[in-house]
């Protein structure tokens, strides 16, 4: 059912942990309906993306696009980190079933969401950022 | 990898050698339609014959109350819409319990999209059927009660003699969804007042696509699947021989190995469950006692029930969850939500049905296997992290 690069990521996730005194941290998804996503964020003073490490709660597709999305950010500036959508997080992993398409979701939310928490701590404004959703299962997912 | 340890025994089991083998012939030798006139079709007929009289003394049934049927959802099917449609003229309300397989439940939502009322009644903390709710919910329109017999998830048994009582005593049809417990558990239709009864031969190592409807002889329902007049005019369609073969031979052996394997079953059951609930945070669902032998459920927190499977299915271990990934919807499965369970708590369940060829040594490796990825998706769970730091 999942690709092998999905297991790939879901059997050896990448950066899994905290990362103390981050710089951002966002969390999305709800226990309801099973997928709970933490990412955090260490970005330098070039507002480019040092570390990011992420905590998941939820099925073997949710902890694999949460993997991929770290992976993904590393190294970016804010603004190349905010061009890392579900769509790209599921392409690098050679798609999704249609069902697990929301936990892709969750990754560039979760992603998003740290980054408005660090504008925040910063009173900073970040183009193109809105602010996270409570809960991404309000709308229906975007498929590619 | 390891060996397989196949503990999905409420999914499907395997079919026994000696099942198969009473089968062989029905496909290329004794391939006769049993309802033909002359004497080439005569083996097949008895072959028929003489398995619906070993399904019929095992239920303390007659011969000619026992129909054949293609698995435990069609019998389900059968069992609800001829009642609603046989029972009209007395009424359109239907009572079953809000813990049922989806093959009673959807046909509910069908027949009350068909002018049909249905009151799903709740069940306790350990899923046992509440009487009290069951009784008020009676009317002089209840046509049916329909309760399972065994919950296929949490293993519950339901107190099916006094239910079978409540339905007498008010002159209500009572059906029952024994698919999980047939082969496990003694079952007598007489004593326990059950009229109608639905089984299948693949979760007692028969083949799939075959199952049984008992009907008691005083109910008169029509036909479900219309067209020949097999089955007394009451099931058409060719009769699957080598399938009802197949489901005969395995409940000869069900029949004769009943009280040991749940005895054995059972023992492994209670390591096992006393080995998972010995984890932290982790709760056991279902009943701790009244419960088919080989079902063990235990739900554990901060974790999602899909990645643990995923992570067992690396170490040969077949199982199953009631996580919302695993029922192809965002809701966890809904026999966990009745039993109050949180959503987030049930996500975290895990099922493992056992067989009479699971071993010690198996159940010891599960528990390891089991401990070991607990501790390894909690430590990558943000609602553990959550959890730890309230805990300072």
């Amino acid at each position: 059912m999942y690709s092998e690069k999905v297991m790939d990521h879901f059997s050896n996730p990448r950066n899994v942990g905290e990362i103390e005194n981050a710089s951002g941290v966002g969390t999305v998804g709800n226990a309801k309906c099973g997928d709970i996503m933490r990412m955090y964020l260490d970005i330098d003073e070039n507002q480019v993306i040092r570390d990011c490490k992420f905590k998941t709660f939820g099925c073997g597709a949710a902890v694999a696009t949460s993997s991929m999305a770290t992976e993904m950010v590393i190294g970016k500036t804010i603004q190349e980190a905010l061009e890392v959508t579900n769509v790209a997080v599921m392409e690098a992993l050679d798609g999704l079933p249609p069902v697990k398409v929301h936990c892709s979701l969750l990754a560039e939310e979760a992603i998003h969401a740290a980054l408005w928490d660090y504008a925040e701590k910063n009173g900073i404004k970040i183009e193109g950022l809105k602010k996270p959703k409570a809960d991404i299962h309000d709308e229906d997912p975007v498929e590619d | 990898m390891s060996k397989l340890i196949y503990l999905d025994n409420a999914a499907t089991t395997k079919v026994y050698p000696q099942v198969l083998e009473a089968m062989m012939p029905y496909f290329s030798e004794e391939y006769g339609n049993p309802s033909s006139i002359y004497s080439f079709a005569g083996k097949s007929k008895k072959a028929v014959e003489d398995a619906r009289e070993t399904i019929a003394n095992f239920l303390g049934a007659k011969a000619n109350e026992i129909y054949f049927t293609g698995g435990g959802s069609e019998s389900d099917n059968w069992a609800l819409k001829a009642t609603a449609d046989a029972r009209k003229a007395k009424g359109n309300h239907i009572i079953t319990s809000a813990i049922e397989h989806h093959a009673i439940l959807h046909t509910c939502e069908f027949l009350e999209k068909h002018g049909y009322e249905v009151t799903y009644v709740g069940v306790d903390e350990n899923g046992v059927i509440k009487l009290d709710e069951l009784k008020a919910a009676i009317r002089p329109t209840t046509i049916l009660i329909s309760v399972m017999f065994a919950n296929n998830e949490i293993g519950t048994i339901q107190p099916i003699k006094e239910i079978g009582e409540i339905a007498k005593e008010h002159d209500i049809l009572f059906h029952t969804d024994a698919v999980q417990a047939y082969g496990h558990v003694p079952i007598n239709v007489d004593d326990l007042h059950i009229d109608m009864l639905s089984a299948s031969g693949h979760k007692i190592n028969g083949p799939k696509g075959i199952g049984i409807m008992y009907l008691r002889n005083s109910v008169k329902l029509g036909s479900f699947i219309h067209g020949g007049a097999q089955e007394r005019s009451r099931r058409a369609g060719t009769h699957n021989v080598p399938g009802i073969v197949g489901f005969g031979k395995a409940t000869e052996i069900a029949a004769e190995t009943m009280e040991k394997r749940a005895e054995y079953e059972s023992r492994l059951r209670d390591r096992l469950i006393a080995g998972l609930t010995a984890i932290p945070n982790s709760k056991l669902n279902g009943h701790p006692t009244d419960r088919l032998p080989n079902n063990v459920n235990v739900g554990f927190e901060f974790i999602e029930g899909e990645s643990m499977l995923i992570l067992l299915d690396q170490k040969g271990i077949c199982a199953s969850s009631g996580s919302a990934c695993t029922s192809g919807s965002l809701d966890p499965s809904h026999v966990l939500l009745a039993i109050g369970l949180p959503h987030e708590k049930a996500h975290g369940s895990l099922r493992l049905t056992l067989s009479e060829e699971t071993t010690e040594e198996d159940v010891d490796f599960v528990i390891e296997q089991v401990k070991a990825n607990v501790d390894r998706l909690r430590s990558m769970s943000p609602l553990y992290e959550d959890f730890l730091k309230k805990q300072k």
